[in-house]
């Protein structure tokens, strides 16, 4: 089970948190285009390994947290409040 | 080599069973195919076995990163159904079923093919609704779809509780041509149909990477060598990414985990397959007398085929509710599967940026029942360069086009479909 | 009946205490400490089940988790629970055990006869067969195939007993309380650590208790961890599974050895344990040896045997024969030697050994470099036929019942393998063992420590290193036992090749020849032959004989056993009940129930209620002379439309949006515009996705210039709250802006129909509501029957309306007055049902029609999206899939026929062509008759023609009219009134 420490309620267990997407992908300017919006709501990266994540503590705080997680191992290293600064380390 | 049959069946076992050979050559790679198929799952060797029954296409090699049948194909709870909602959904599904029913034959090999019948249970108006406009659409289409009423579902599963306590059920969509097959034997047998026709299955070969020149495909770096072909199939569930970013590109997946359980074995109980409508759960007994069962996605992403416990729990909980009488039996074992998620629940069976490289992806999770359609369709499109009319909208391109085929109307969320 | 193999002394059952219980039928007696199985020996009972396949007479193999043969249905009735492992199924009075797997008696079983048809029956046949004709797989071949498959029958009713999931952490969880277990957590303990002990056993002590000479140190650890306030012990308790960050799953049999739960107690109970450190000792479970008939009744595990004679005062057998590679199971002979078992003879494949030594000084047998090359007997062991180590003959057989063998222990790694442990080839042991792992430390055998003194040690010194990572100081050594160590390592013999079945799984009669046959047909990878074969994959998962089967398999390979290796472990440890796993949420208590505030005040009105999503509502109320429901809902309807309604709508999602940039944030997230709103007023907003499909709809009022109430769907109250928050946080996380979800916190209730203004007028004090002062879309606060509220002037049924907001609390108190109030202007509570009446009559959408496939353009909703500035979903909305004018429009339906119902989930045939489908449908009680919503192609040019509704699942095919889906009231007349 996935225990994920959050800044603000400490470390609760998965039940309590909701994923919801890749982290790494921002949503375009307004201006930016269909081919912008279709990658940022279609295309992914998928990585066997590392990624920055958006879970929502939606039984806690209800925070949205970005959470530095291995898609392999579920091992979860960081993790920082939505405008925090998170980088998958390479490879 | 000699075909299976219950006469030789007969005549080995007389002789101790010694004369028989393997089901397939354990091939080695040679420098260079006419195509390569990626992936020794069922849609990878029902792709290699199409190519060459179909389209004459037998210098093919398979080239499977570990052994035949050990991604999703061996680890999957075997379900087989055609019963969509859209046209370009349920006709490619319905393809496929009719391919199974005629699998055994295809491939002399003995799948376990069973209509037992599957039924999605219903338990509110809009629910009923829904699986109306399904139905009828099937029906519409040429597909066989029965509603059931109460009455109609206690005589097809005895032991589920029509009165559940929080969500009655109110009946039931059939589809009785819908069964189960036996997974094991569903890659086995394309294995050993396709070799027979002369197509080489590479095991322990893993893709490192893709020669691609001048946006064409050239071939594969692998563990075992270059590998020359002018023309590549990936059938990879779960790498799908992996092997894309190879050829320089994303794809609109993000790859989940789904776990599968099975009962001790008992003696018969369930005969067809159910699901629950109110939560999670849908089961069946497999021949040898597990009930093989599973839920929905832990929901988040995973390469690690390994679940956790409160999906589980879930699972299990769903169940009971469904079916009281599971409480006093026992989970043997549980395993899990990674899905290759889509952002409108329905499948990739398409050309791709790369000239000559060819994908059938993204297959949620449910692609066992996909398995000879997918494989079908794929040969096709590699055989024809174009897809073919069962395939036309599975295209990685109808997001740009805002041609979502999505079902149950999730929205683009990988995790939620 | 006396139990006649039950010895005089010694072992740890209550011979004072007498136990009556049935087996097939026949009564018998044992002790309290017993299992089933160990009660069954003491009866001299043998054959207790059959095989899988070819159903050969078995018996009792092992004393633990492990057993593959002695599988029972266990009690009666509702309580029957199939494959019951006897040998680990605690005694009670009154036990009723049944074998099972056979058909005709438990000893003349009929299917015994495919035992014959062996030849024909190896692995993996019925893959090759079956196939002609195709029609007669399902009829003829699979039915007889699944009867014949299987092993237990379930009961098939509705399981009396409950389960309970419980949450523990913990600084050390040790799971196993032997040797190395009781010594771990006692060294945890001293620091001062959270320790918790679980053990499946009913008894503390592993093979401690096989041992009288360790009842000293057994019983003094177990008091000075019972002294521990930290440590719990947890007896009864499986633990079936090790998840991520060092959470593990485990079953406790709260009630399994009474003859049924007390009141208010569970059957089991489901544990999910978060610990800090894990320390796992999990002990080792003996293995077979594969030589022809080494399954009859009569045949044992060396240890089993031990434990039978030493913890249970049984004696396995009156002769005994011990077949062994290893000096540690000669305790197996001196144990049962002592307790008056004739020892007929060691065979050792070995040449000399000190426990050889020892064996023939106490005048033993010891018949050096020989192996077992089979058995004689049906359904007892009648003697064991003995041959020269590898020269593949029969030579003599000496008589015995029993035959003790033992090919060496396998760690019990499956919870290190779990967690991630990678596992090593240990050569001497011939035994996987756990190598380095990040998440537990594994100790004693489990880890390939043999020996009681030496297990201990380990134990300790993980318990304390474990209690060290955890942020603990050590503590004091704690004390050892002392115990001479016994040699465990074998000698490599895994099959003696001598013709005949020699099983590799004796649950699914898989052989040595099986394993070869998969070998032989390209299955040669481990986990291609376990799947050919079905070898380990019972529910033993390979326990004893698994490791077994790999090494045929590598023979057969000539390759090492290290490089064939096992399959890959997968939960569970051992198999767990499903009730425990599904815990309490169950049944009725599935899913939680949300009542609205005002959910007394719909019973008392004798409300049927309906399902949505977790809420219970109010779909209708029935009245004595209403002929059907349809009388009902129409009555309600008809009410509304013609006098005044009232309709309980809590249900609705609301949430306040405040803050500096709110205007700003909903004209992003609504693709109609919000910062235009004048205060004091509500305006209909449509949210899309992302993807340009219609996500919800709702009303949003402007409280204040910063504050804003915003509606949603029943259904939606969730996502949409989502959605808000995750858009605020992940893209314009520069917007002062807060949300709060305040669903519960306001009840609501709609005043709808020409005379509601009456009715609120009666009830409203502080506020004009005139229609000039209060016009249709005005909101004010305002006091209603004393209380302090909000009124809205809002209609989804396109009648005047009002919809009163009131905190939760008051709801009761207004509903009645609102009613009080109403009466003389023949008020009547509406539910769901007719609310939906009247909206399909008024045309308005609501999650049939927003289902997440249809855009704004669908619905009739285009001209709502703004044509500047930015919102979610505007880019993607225009892709030309979306904009496509074939897509099927919104349209009204009309059934031709009145008397003729039309059905939601119909499709609509233009030309026998599907060109779209019934959304909603319902009589109308305007123009009386079927009407409907749906969607069709080409929707708006077809208004006026007449289609088919066609649903062929019901056989029914129904002329419709297609007309507009405003046709009630199109000018908004008297919404405005």
């Amino acid at each position: 089970m996935l225990r994920i420490p959050c800044p603000h309620c400490g470390a609760r267990d998965e039940v309590e948190f909701t994923y919801r997407g890749d982290a790494t992908v921002a949503r375009p300017a307004p201006d930016a285009g269909t081919d912008a919006f279709h990658d940022y709501l279609y295309l992914r990266r998928n990585p066997r390994g590392w990624q920055v994540e958006w879970w929502q503590h939606h039984g806690g705080c209800r925070a949205f947290l970005k959470v530095l997680r291995h898609t392999v191992t579920h091992e979860v290293r960081g993790v920082v409040t939505a405008t925090g600064a998170l980088e998958a380390p390479q490879a | 080599m000699a075909r299976y049959s219950g006469l030789r069946v007969l005549t080995e076992g007389l002789r101790g069973n010694s004369g028989w050979k393997p089901a397939w050559r354990k091939a080695a790679p040679r420098p260079s195919y006419d195509v390569i198929v990626v992936g020794g799952g069922g849609h990878g060797l029902a792709t290699a076995f199409y190519l060459a029954s179909v389209h004459g296409i037998t210098n093919v090699a398979v080239v499977e990163r570990g052994l035949v049948g050990q991604g999703n194909t061996g680890r999957n709870t075997t379900i087989v159904r055609s019963n969509y909602l859209f046209p370009e959904n349920n006709h490619f599904y319905e393809h496929a079923l009719k391919l199974w029913e005629g699998l055994e034959q295809s491939l002399n090999y003995n799948v376990m093919m069973s209509q037992r019948g599957v039924i999605n249970l219903f338990h509110n108006d809009a629910q009923r609704n829904a699986a109306l406009r399904r139905g009828n659409s099937m029906r519409l289409n040429g597909i066989d779809a029965e509603l059931l009423d109460r009455d109609g579902v206690k005589a097809m599963c005895p032991i589920v509780d029509l009165d559940n306590g929080r969500y009655p059920v109110m009946g039931g969509l059939l589809q009785r041509r819908g069964g189960t097959a036996r997974h094991d034997a569903v890659a086995w047998g394309f294995a050993h149909a396709a070799d027979a026709r002369g197509v080489d299955i590479i095991e322990h070969c893993e893709v490192t990477g893709m020669i691609v020149e001048g946006g064409a495909i050239q071939g594969l770096r692998t563990t075992r060598g270059e590998i020359r072909a002018p023309k590549v199939g990936l059938a990879v569930a779960g790498s799908t990414s992996t092997l894309t970013a190879m050829a320089g590109f994303d794809v609109p997946i993000e790859t989940h985990l789904l776990q599968a359980f099975v009962s001790e074995g008992l003696k018969p109980l369930i005969d067809c397959v159910v699901t629950f409508g109110a939560g999670h759960f849908y089961v069946s007994q497999s021949d040898k007398g597990g009930l093989v069962f599973g839920g929905g996605l832990d929901g988040y992403p995973s390469y690690g085929q390994r679940g956790t416990l409160p999906t589980a729990e879930h699972v299990y909980a769903a169940g009971v509710s469904m079916i009281p009488a599971l409480g006093r039996l026992r989970g043997l074992r549980s395993w899990a599967g990674v899905m290759d998620m889509t952002p409108d629940g329905s499948p990739y069976i398409c050309k791709t940026p790369v000239r000559g490289l060819y994908m059938t992806a993204g297959w949620c999770y449910g692609g066992f029942k996909a398995t000879p359609g997918s494989g079908w369709c794929h040969a096709w499109t590699i055989a024809k360069d174009a897809p073919h009319r069962l395939n036309a909208a599975h295209t990685l391109d109808r997001f740009r086009e805002g041609r979502m085929l999505d079902e149950r109307g999730n929205g683009p969320f990988f995790w939620a479909q | 009946m006396t139990q006649r193999h039950r010895l005089a002394a010694g072992g740890h059952v209550d011979r004072a205490h007498r136990l009556g219980f049935t087996f097939d039928g026949r009564r018998y007696e044992g002790h309290a400490g017993d299992t089933l199985a160990s009660a069954l020996l003491a009866n001299g009972v043998r054959l207790v089940g059959r095989s899988f396949k070819y159903h050969r007479p078995r018996g009792i193999y092992s004393a633990g988790v492990e057993e593959p043969n002695a599988l029972v249905e266990l009690r009666s009735g509702a309580r029957r629970e199939p494959n019951t492992r006897a040998t680990v199924a605690e005694l009670f009075d009154g036990l009723d055990a049944t074998s099972q797997n056979h058909r005709g008696s438990l000893a003349f079983d009929w299917m015994a006869v495919s035992g014959l048809l062996a030849p024909w029956l190896g692995a993996g046949f019925y893959y090759k067969t079956f196939m002609w004709p195709a029609a007669f797989w399902e009829r003829l071949y699979e039915p007889m195939i699944r009867k014949a498959a299987g092993l237990g029958r379930a009961a098939a009713l509705p399981d009396p007993d409950r389960y309970e999931a419980a949450h523990a952490h913990c600084d050390v969880l040790v799971v196993g309380a032997g040797a190395a277990g009781l010594a771990a957590a006692r060294a945890a303990g001293m620091t001062g650590a959270r320790v918790m002990v679980l053990e499946q056993d009913f008894l503390l002590g592993g093979d401690l208790l096989n041992d009288a000479a360790h009842d000293a140190w057994r019983t003094g650890t177990i008091a000075a961890l019972a002294a521990m306030p930290g440590v719990t012990i947890m007896r009864r308790t499986m633990a079936f599974g090790f998840y991520d960050q060092k959470v593990l799953g485990a079953v406790e049999q709260v009630a399994d050895h009474l003859p049924e739960p007390p009141p208010h107690t569970p059957r089991q109970r489901s544990w999910t344990i978060r610990a800090k450190e894990v320390v796992l000792a999990t002990g080792a479970h003996e293995r077979l040896i594969a030589f022809p008939g080494n399954d009859r009744p009569g045949i044992m595990l060396a240890g089993a045997a031990r434990t039978y004679a030493r913890r249970y005062g049984v004696r396995a057998g009156e002769t005994a024969v011990l077949f062994a590679t290893h000096d540690a199971a000669y305790e197996s002979a001196f144990a049962l030697a002592e307790g008056g078992t004739r020892i007929a003879g060691i065979i050792d494949p070995r040449t000399d050994s000190v426990a050889m030594q020892r064996a023939r000084e106490a005048g033993f047998t010891v018949r050096a470099g020989s192996v077992v090359t089979g058995t004689i007997g049906g359904k007892a062991l009648r003697g064991v036929e003995i041959g020269a180590l590898g020269s593949g003959s029969r030579g003599d057989a000496l008589p015995a019942d029993l035959l003790m063998i033992s090919g060496g222990w396998n760690p019990a790694v499956h919870l290190a393998s779990m967690a991630g442990t990678p596992l090593r080839w240990d050569d001497s042991l011939l035994a996987f063992v756990p190598g380095e792992g990040a998440w537990q430390r594994s100790a004693g055998a489990c880890g390939g420590v043999h020996g009681t003194g030496a297990a201990a040690r380990d134990g300790a010194e993980a318990g304390r290193a474990a209690a060290v990572a955890a942020g603990f100081v050590a503590g004091a050594d704690v004390p050892l036992p002392e115990a001479p160590a016994a040699d465990h390592r074998p000698f490599a013999l895994w099959e003696v090749k001598a013709g005949g079945k020699a099983f590799v799984d004796l649950q699914d009669d898989v052989t040595a020849n099986d394993i070869r046959l998969a070998h032989r047909e390209g299955f040669s990878h481990i986990e291609h032959a376990k799947r050919y074969t079905t070898h380990a994959m019972g529910t033993d998962q390979g326990k004893v004989g698994g490791l077994v089967g790999a090494a045929v398999l590598a023979d057969a390979r000539r390759e090492p056993v290290a490089s064939v290796g096992l399959p890959r472990y997968r939960p569970y440890a051992a198999p767990i009940t499903w009730g425990a796993m599904a815990g309490g949420e169950v049944g009725q208590n599935f899913q939680p129930v949300r009542r609205t505030a005002l959910h007394s005040e719909h019973d008392a009105l004798g409300a049927v209620w309906m399902d949505a999503g977790l809420w219970k509502r109010a779909a209708y109320y029935p009245r004595p002379g209403d002929a059907d429901a349809w009388a009902s809902v129409k009555r309600e309807a008809r009410a509304v439309r013609e006098r005044v309604g009232v309709c309980d709508v809590s249900t609705l999602g609301k949430i306040a949006v405040e803050g500096p940039d709110a205007a700003t944030f909903l004209d992003r997230v609504y693709a109609n515009t919000f910062s235009t709103l004048p205060i004091g007023r509500a305006r209909y907003g449509l949210m899309l996705r992302e993807d340009g499909i219609v996500f919800d709809d709702g009303t949003t009022t402007r409280l204040g210039p910063d504050r804003f109430f915003v509606t949603t769907t029943t259904a939606q109250a969730g996502p949409v709250m989502q959605h808000l928050e995750f858009h605020l946080a992940s893209a314009w996380p520069d917007l002062d802006v807060s949300l709060a979800s305040v669903t519960d916190q306001w009840a609501a209730m709609s005043v709808a129909g020409p005379r509601a203004r009456a009715v609120i007028a009666a009830v409203v004090q502080g506020l004009d509501v005139a229609n000039e002062a209060f016009p249709f879309m005005a909101v004010a606060d305002c006091v209603v029957a004393g209380v302090p509220a909000r009124l809205f002037r809002i209609s989804f049924s396109g009648e005047l309306a009002y919809e009163i907001a009131m905190p939760a609390g008051y709801a009761g108190h207004v509903w009645k007055a609102v009613m009080e109030a109403g009466a003389p202007h023949g008020i009547e509570p509406y539910g769901v049902e007719a609310l939906g009446l009247l909206r399909i009559e008024k045309g308005h959408v609501a999650g049939s029609e927003i289902n997440g496939q249809t855009t704004a353009q669908d619905l009739g909703l285009g001209r709502m999206l703004k044509k500047k500035g930015d919102f979610i979903g505007r880019v993607l909305a225009q892709r030309p899939g979306l904009t496509d004018p074939a897509r099927p429009r919104l349209v009204g339906l009309r059934s031709v026929d009145p008397n003729r119902q039309i059905r939601a989930g119909s499709h609509l045939l233009v030309d026998g062509q599907d060109q779209g489908w019934i959304t909603s449908a319902t009589q109308s009680v305007v123009d009386p008759g079927w009407i409907g919503l749906g969607m069709l192609r080409d929707g708006d040019a077809r208004i006026g023609s007449e289609i088919v509704a066609a649903n062929p699942l019901m056989g029914e095919e129904v002329p419709v009219k297609v007309v507009t889906p405003h046709g009630y009231d199109a000018e908004n007349l008297r919404v405005r009134a």
